[in-house]
C-alpha cells in the first residue's frame, strides 16, 4: 500500500530574558545545581507568581513575525502532572487562551522551492527542571535552575508530509526566532527543542491515522532521523496489519531507533484550570502595533531584498539568510567592501569551506567581517589579486595579522598597477622575445589569443608576481595587436 | 453522582494519594455524597451564563524583567529531606 | 491587664502605663496557664516566647528612641497559615509537621515593620479546611466559652486565643467562612476584607481565588488598627490590587444614620433556628436605633453557593497542594522504592482525611469528562452569585444577616459528616465566592454561647463596615463579654 506521513511539529522554544517567567532569578545557563533557583521556582508554601512583561513583548512579537492572531486576552492555566522536575505539581502554561493563534510560516526545500506551513498557536508556558540521572547514593538528583525558564511552545498544523520539510519547518523557524532575538536557538543547550507527532495513512484517505509523538529532538539532524526512523517503525506495523499505539516515544541517536517511553504512560489526566493566582493579560491594538515596529528585518525579508536589491540568486540569497548570524556577518562583509556579489562567493566559498572544515562556527570565526570586507575591496581595486588574496585569507584565519594592509605589505602581495612599469615590463619582455612576438604577428588572427599567455607568464615572471594580471593582458594585447 | 471502588481508585491515583483498601470504600460513601451535594448545582440553567474565574475584575499586572533573586540555595534547601551536592534526592527516576 | 484591647495596650505603650516586654509576659504566662496541658486550650501550635520576649525589648527600644508606631510592642498572634522566617509553619498539617519557612510573608513582614510582637502561631484546621478546628493534626482547639465545643474553623486556634485573652488580637483566613464563623462562635469581631486588599504571598494557599487575610480582635476599632497594617499592595502577588488604602481607625465615629440595611430573606430561612433568627433581627434593631434602615433584599443563588464552593475550592486546592510531594520540603514517607511511591506514601500519611477528600473531589471535579459538568458549572454560579451581590447593592450599603446557623456545636458532633459540616458556612461561602468583604460582630448569646452577626458590604467598603460595626458596639456590649473562668 502507499502511505502518506503526516508530521506536526511542536516547538519549546526557550525566550532570551534575562529573569524567568514568574520570578526574578536569572535564566543564565550553566551555573551551580539550584543556585538559581529562587522560593518560586521551588514551588515553596506560600510563593506566589508574577508574569514577567519581556516574556509577554516577546511572545507577541513572534506572532507578529508569523503573521498571526495576537490574543488580545490571553491565559494562563494549570497542567495538573507529578514528575520530580516539577516543583508544583503542575505547569503554568496556556490552553484555551493562547498568547499568539493561528499563523504561518514559507519553509525553503533544498531544492529552490517553498511551501507555507500553517501555525495553529504558540504559547507561554514555563519550563521544568532537570532530573540528574547519575548515581547519588542509588537516588536522582534534581536541579531547579531551568524551572521557570520563559517558554513559547510553536505548534504547527499536521502539514509536513517528509522529515526534510520537517527539518526546513524547524530551521526556519529556528531562523525566525534568532532573528527575532527571542531565543538564542542553541539545541545543544535545549534553548530549542521539538516534539514531532508522526502518524501514516493509506494515501487519499483524509482522517489521520493514529499519531506519536518523539519528545525533545534537539538537532536538526536528529529530526530527520528520528522522524525516517519512526516512519519505517509504522510502516512495518502497518503493513503486518499491526495498529499504532498512541504513545510518547524517545529517539536514541546511537541505535537509531525511538523507544516508548513507559514511565510517562501511567495514566494522566491533565486537569487543566486557569490559573488562580494569575490574572487574564490583556493587551490591546496599540500594544501589538507598538511591538510590530520593533520587528527586525525577517528572514524572508532579507533574502528577497538581496535577490531583488542586489543582484543574488535565489539559492545564494537562501543560504546567506538563513540563520540570523550568517546574515549579519555577510552583510557586514558586503557593506564594508560594497559589493554584494563578490562578499557572496567569498563566504559561501572559502569562508564556509574554512568553517566546516575545522568546525567553528560564524559566531567564532576567526577572520571578523570588517577584515574580510576589507580583503575583499582590496581585490576590487586591484591591490591584491584573487589568488593573493587566498593567501591573506589564510593568514588572517591563521591570526596572523589583524590589519588587511599590513598583512598586503609583509606578505608582498601588492600588485603592480602602475600602467607605466607594467608597459616598461612589457617593452623589456617584448624585447628579449622576439621570436615569439614575430610568430604572434605571422599566426592567425583567432590563435592570437592563446599565444597571449606566453607573454603574460614571462611578464608576470619579471615583475615577481607583482603585476596585475588583468592590466598585464590588457597592455600586451595593445602593444602587439599595434605590431599586426 | 455514585462513585465506585475503581472511580475511587483512579482519582487517588491521579491524585497521587494512597489510600488503603479498606479505607476505600469509606471514601467512595463520602465523597458520592458530596458529589451529591454538589449536583444542587444542575437545578438552575446556566447556558447564558459566563463562567466566573476571579472575583474581580482585574487584569494581570506585569513585572520588569529584572533578576532580583541571588544565591540562597543553602537557605532554601534546609527543608529538604534528602539532598547532596545541591540536589535534590529523589528515588531514581527512570525515562 | 488581659482584657484590653490592642488599642488600649497600644495607648498604654504610649503613656508607659507597662511596657511591651511587661505586657508580652504577661500574655505568655495565660498562654503556658491556659493552653497547655489536657485541660488546656490548644490554640497555639508554637509559642514563639525567646523570640517574643527579643521583639518586646527591641520594641520598648524603639519606643525609648522615638520611633514608635501604633503597633510597636503590641502583642498578637498569626494564624499557622502565615510563612515566618525561621519558625515552625505547619498549616496545621502533619505535611509540614517539619517546615521552617526561608522567608516571612507579605502580612508577617507588615507587622515587624510596625515593631508589633508576635507570640506564636495559631492552631487551625488542617490547610484550612474546616468549620470545627478538628482537622488540625496538631489536635483540635477548645472553645473557652465551653470546653467541650469547638471554637469553629478555620482559624479555630486564633478565635479561641483572643477569646480567652491569651493574645489580644490575631491574625486569620478566610476562605468560606474561617474568619468569621470562629470568629462569631468565640464572641469576637472578625473581618474577611475584599479579595487582593491584604497581600497572599506568604499565605499557604488553600483556594487561591478566594483566600483572604484579615484581623480577629474584641473591638471593631482593633481590628481597623490592624487592617490598616495587614492592608497592603503587594508587587509578589499578581491578585493583589493597587487600591487606596485609607486610615481605616479615621472614620470609625462617622454618623451612620441613613445607611440602607439590606436583609435578605435568604439568610433567614424557615429552617433557621428561631433563636438564631431572633438574636440577629434584634440586633439589626440596634442599627435602626442609630437611625439606619432596613431594606429586604433577595440574593437568590444563595442556596447555590454550597455547592459551587465545594467545586472551587477543592478544585484549587487539588492543585495547590500538589507541591506538597515529599521532595523539597515536609513530611516523607520512610524508604520509598520509586518516584511514584514516593508521591502517594508521603500525602497519603502526610494529609489528614478531610484534607484528602477535597483534593479528591477537586481532582475529579477536573478530570477529563466531568470538567463542564462541575468546574465551569460552579464557575458560572459564582458569575450568578456575584451578579446577585451587585444588584443588592444597587439598593442597600450593607448586607446583614447570620454568620452561622447554630452556635457552637459539641466538638465530634460533626466530624462523621463532612456534608453535614459544610452546611455550617452556607451563609458565609457566597461572600468569598463574590470577593466581597465580610464581618462578623459579637451580636448576643444563645444558651451562654456567643452568636455573631454577618455583614457583607460592596467591594472595598471595609471602612464602611468598621464605621457601622463600631457605632454598633459603641451602644452594645456584647463584645465586651468574656467567657467565665479563665
Amino acid at each position: 500500500m502507499e502511505w502518506e506521513v503526516v508530521i506536526g511539529l511542536e516547538i519549546h522554544a526557550q525566550l532570551a530574558t534575562k529573569s524567568k517567567i514568574f520570578s526574578g532569578s536569572s535564566t543564565a545557563f550553566g551555573a551551580e545545581p539550584n543556585t538559581q533557583a529562587s522560593l518560586v521556582d521551588l514551588g515553596l508554601p506560600g510563593v506566589l507568581p508574577v508574569f514577567n512583561q519581556e516574556a509577554l513583548a516577546m511572545a507577541v512579537k513572534l506572532g507578529c513575525a508569523i503573521d498571526a492572531e495576537i490574543g488580545k486576552v490571553s491565559v494562563f492555566d494549570r497542567k495538573n502532572y507529578f514528575y520530580p522536575d516539577s516543583p508544583k505539581g503542575y505547569q503554568t502554561t496556556q490552553l484555551h487562551h493562547p498568547i499568539v493563534g493561528m499563523g504561518h510560516i514559507d519553509i525553503d526545500m533544498e531544492d529552490g522551492t517553498s511551501r507555507r506551513i500553517n501555525v495553529t498557536r504558540a504559547h507561554l508556558e514555563e519550563d521544568a527542571g532537570k532530573s540528574l540521572h547519575e548515581d547519588f547514593s542509588g537516588m536522582s538528583g534534581i536541579d531547579l535552575n531551568r524551572a521557570g525558564t520563559p517558554l513559547v511552545e510553536i505548534v504547527s498544523e499536521p502539514e509536513m508530509r517528509n522529515a526534510k520539510e520537517a527539518v526546513a519547518y524547524f530551521k526556519k523557524m529556528h531562523s525566525i526566532v534568532t532573528y527575532l532575538g527571542i531565543c538564542d536557538g542553541d539545541l545543544s543547550q535545549g534553548s530549542m527543542r521539538c516534539d514531532c507527532n508522526v502518524s501514516l495513512r493509506p494515501k487519499g484517505q483524509e482522517e489521520f491515522g493514529t499519531r506519536t509523538e518523539i519528545k525533545n529532538v534537539n538537532s536538526f539532524r536528529f529530526v530527520e532521523q528520528a522522524i525516517n526512523v519512526e516512519i519505517e517503525r509504522q510502516r512495518d506495523i502497518l503493513e503486518d496489519g499491526g495498529v499504532i499505539t498512541q504513545e510518547t516515544r524517545l529517539f536514541d541517536a546511537n541505535k537509531m531507533e525511538t523507544r516508548s517511553m513507559r514511565s510517562k504512560e501511567v495514566e494522566n489526566d491533565y486537569r487543566y484550570f486557569p490559573c488562580p493566582d494569575l490574572l487574564p493579560i490583556v493587551i490591546d491594538d496599540d500594544y501589538i502595533e507598538a511591538i510590530r515596529k520593533t520587528l527586525p528585518e525577517l528572514p524572508d525579508q532579507k533574502k528577497q531584498r538581496l535577490i531583488s536589491e542586489q543582484s543574488l540568486s535565489e539559492y545564494d540569497a537562501a543560504v546567506l539568510t538563513a540563520t540570523r548570524e550568517l546574515a549579519a556577518y555577510f552583510e557586514e562583509v558586503a557593506v564594508k567592501c560594497n559589493d554584494y556579489k563578490l562578499a557572496a562567493n567569498w563566504v559561501m566559498g572559502e569562508l564556509s569551506a574554512a568553517l566546516n572544515k575545522n568546525d567553528v562556527v560564524i559566531t567564532d570565526c576567526p577572520i571578523t567581517s570588517d577584515n574580510l570586507g576589507a580583503m575583499i575591496a582590496r581585490i576590487k581595486d586591484n591591490t591584491i589579486s584573487g589568488k593573493g588574496a587566498k593567501s591573506v585569507f589564510q593568514a588572517l584565519w591563521d591570526q596572523k595579522g589583524n590589519d588587511v594592509d599590513a598583512l598586503i605589505d609583509s606578505l608582498g602581495l601588492k600588485q603592480v598597477s602602475d600602467s607605466g612599469a607594467i608597459e616598461g615590463i612589457v617593452d623589456e619582455v617584448l624585447a628579449n622575445n622576439d621570436g615569439q612576438v614575430q610568430n604572434y604577428i605571422s599566426a592567425e588572427p583567432d590563435k592570437r589569443g592563446k599565444m597571449i599567455g606566453f607573454f603574460v607568464g614571462q611578464v608576470m615572471k619579471a615583475s615577481k608576481g607583482s603585476a596585475n594580471p588583468g592590466m598585464v593582458n590588457k597592455v600586451l594585447k595593445e602593444k602587439l595587436d599595434s605590431k599586426c | 453522582m455514585a462513585l465506585d471502588h475503581s472511580d475511587v481508585k483512579s482519582i487517588a491515583n491521579l491524585a497521587r494519594l494512597a489510600i488503603s483498601d479498606e479505607n476505600i470504600d469509606k471514601y467512595r460513601t463520602e465523597l458520592s455524597s458530596i458529589l451529591g451535594l454538589v449536583e444542587q448545582m444542575n437545578a438552575v440553567n446556566t447556558d447564558d451564563v459566563q463562567p466566573l474565574a476571579h472575583p474581580t475584575d482585574a487584569v494581570q499586572r506585569l513585572r520588569a524583567d529584572v533578576v532580583t533573586e541571588t544565591n540562597n540555595r543553602e537557605k532554601y534547601m534546609a527543608n529538604a529531606p534528602a539532598q547532596q551536592d545541591g540536589l535534590f534526592l529523589v528515588p531514581k527516576v527512570v525515562e | 491587664m488581659h482584657n484590653l484591647t490592642i488599642s488600649q495596650i497600644s495607648k498604654g505603650l504610649e503613656n508607659g502605663d507597662f511596657t511591651s516586654v511587661e505586657i508580652t509576659q504577661h500574655f505568655l504566662n495565660r498562654i503556658k496557664q491556659f493552653d497547655q496541658g489536657n485541660d488546656g486550650l490548644n490554640s497555639f501550635i508554637t509559642v514563639m516566647e525567646a523570640q517574643a520576649l527579643a521583639d518586646a525589648k527591641a520594641a520598648d527600644e524603639r519606643r525609648a528612641a522615638g520611633n514608635a508606631t501604633p503597633w510597636t510592642g503590641v502583642p498578637f498572634a498569626h494564624k499557622d497559615i502565615f510563612c515566618t522566617d525561621g519558625t515552625l509553619t505547619t498549616c496545621g498539617s502533619k505535611m509540614l509537621g517539619n517546615f521552617i519557612p526561608p522567608y516571612d510573608a507579605t502580612v508577617v513582614d507588615n507587622f515587624k515593620q510596625q515593631g508589633a510582637v508576635c507570640l506564636g502561631k495559631t492552631n487551625m484546621d488542617e490547610f484550612a479546611m474546616g468549620s470545627s478546628n478538628e482537622s488540625s493534626f496538631f489536635g483540635g482547639v477548645k472553645n473557652p466559652w465551653n470546653k467541650e465545643t469547638i471554637p469553629g474553623g478555620s482559624s479555630g486556634g486564633s478565635a479561641a486565643a483572643v477569646a480567652a485573652r491569651l493574645v489580644p488580637a490575631a491574625t486569620g483566613t478566610d476562605t468560606g467562612g474561617s474568619i468569621r464563623q470562629p470568629a462569631a462562635l468565640c464572641g469576637l469581631t472578625g473581618l474577611k476584607p475584599t479579595y487582593g486588599r491584604c497581600s497572599r504571598f506568604g499565605m499557604i494557599a488553600f483556594a487561591s481565588s478566594l483566600d483572604q487575610a484579615g484581623p480577629m480582635t474584641h473591638t471593631a476599632e482593633d481590628a481597623a488598627m490592624m487592617l490598616n497594617v495587614m492592608a497592603s499592595f503587594d508587587e509578589k502577588d499578581s491578585t493583589s490590587i493597587d487600591q487606596d488604602i485609607p486610615d481605616y481607625t479615621a472614620t470609625l465615629n462617622n454618623d451612620i444614620a441613613g445607611k440602607v440595611i439590606g436583609i435578605p430573606k435568604e439568610f433567614f430561612p424557615d429552617s433557621l433556628d428561631g433563636e438564631m433568627a431572633k438574636t440577629v433581627r434584634d440586633a439589626i434593631t440596634e442599627f435602626e436605633k442609630l437611625g439606619c434602615t432596613i431594606k429586604e433584599v433577595s440574593l437568590p443563588s444563595t442556596d447555590l453557593a454550597i455547592p459551587a464552593y465545594y467545586v472551587v475550592a477543592p478544585a484549587e486546592c487539588s492543585a495547590n497542594l500538589s507541591r506538597m510531594d515529599g521532595v523539597r520540603f515536609g513530611y516523607r514517607c520512610e524508604d520509598p522504592k520509586d518516584v511514584e511511591d514516593l508521591y502517594k506514601r508521603s500525602r497519603g500519611e502526610g494529609f489528614g482525611d478531610e484534607v484528602k477528600r477535597r483534593i479528591m473531589v477537586g481532582t475529579y471535579a477536573l478530570s477529563t469528562g466531568f470538567y463542564d459538568a462541575y468546574y465551569v458549572k460552579a464557575q458560572k454560579i459564582r458569575r450568578l452569585i456575584k451578579n446577585d451581590f451587585v444588584s443588592a447593592f444597587e439598593q442597600v450599603d450593607m448586607i446583614m444577616g447570620p454568620v452561622t446557623p447554630s452556635p457552637a456545636f459539641k466538638a465530634g458532633e460533626k466530624s462523621g459528616d463532612p456534608v453535614e459540616m459544610y452546611m455550617e458556612d452556607k451563609f458565609t461561602l457566597s461572600c468569598n465566592l463574590a470577593g466581597l468583604p465580610g464581618m462578623s460582630i459579637p451580636a448576643g448569646q444563645i444558651n451562654g454561647l456567643p452568636v455573631g452577626l454577618q455583614m457583607i458590604g460592596n467591594y472595598w467598603s471595609e471602612a464602611t463596615m468598621l464605621n457601622m460595626a463600631h457605632k454598633f458596639q459603641q451602644a452594645t456590649d456584647f463584645h465586651k463579654q468574656a467567657p467565665q473562668g479563665i
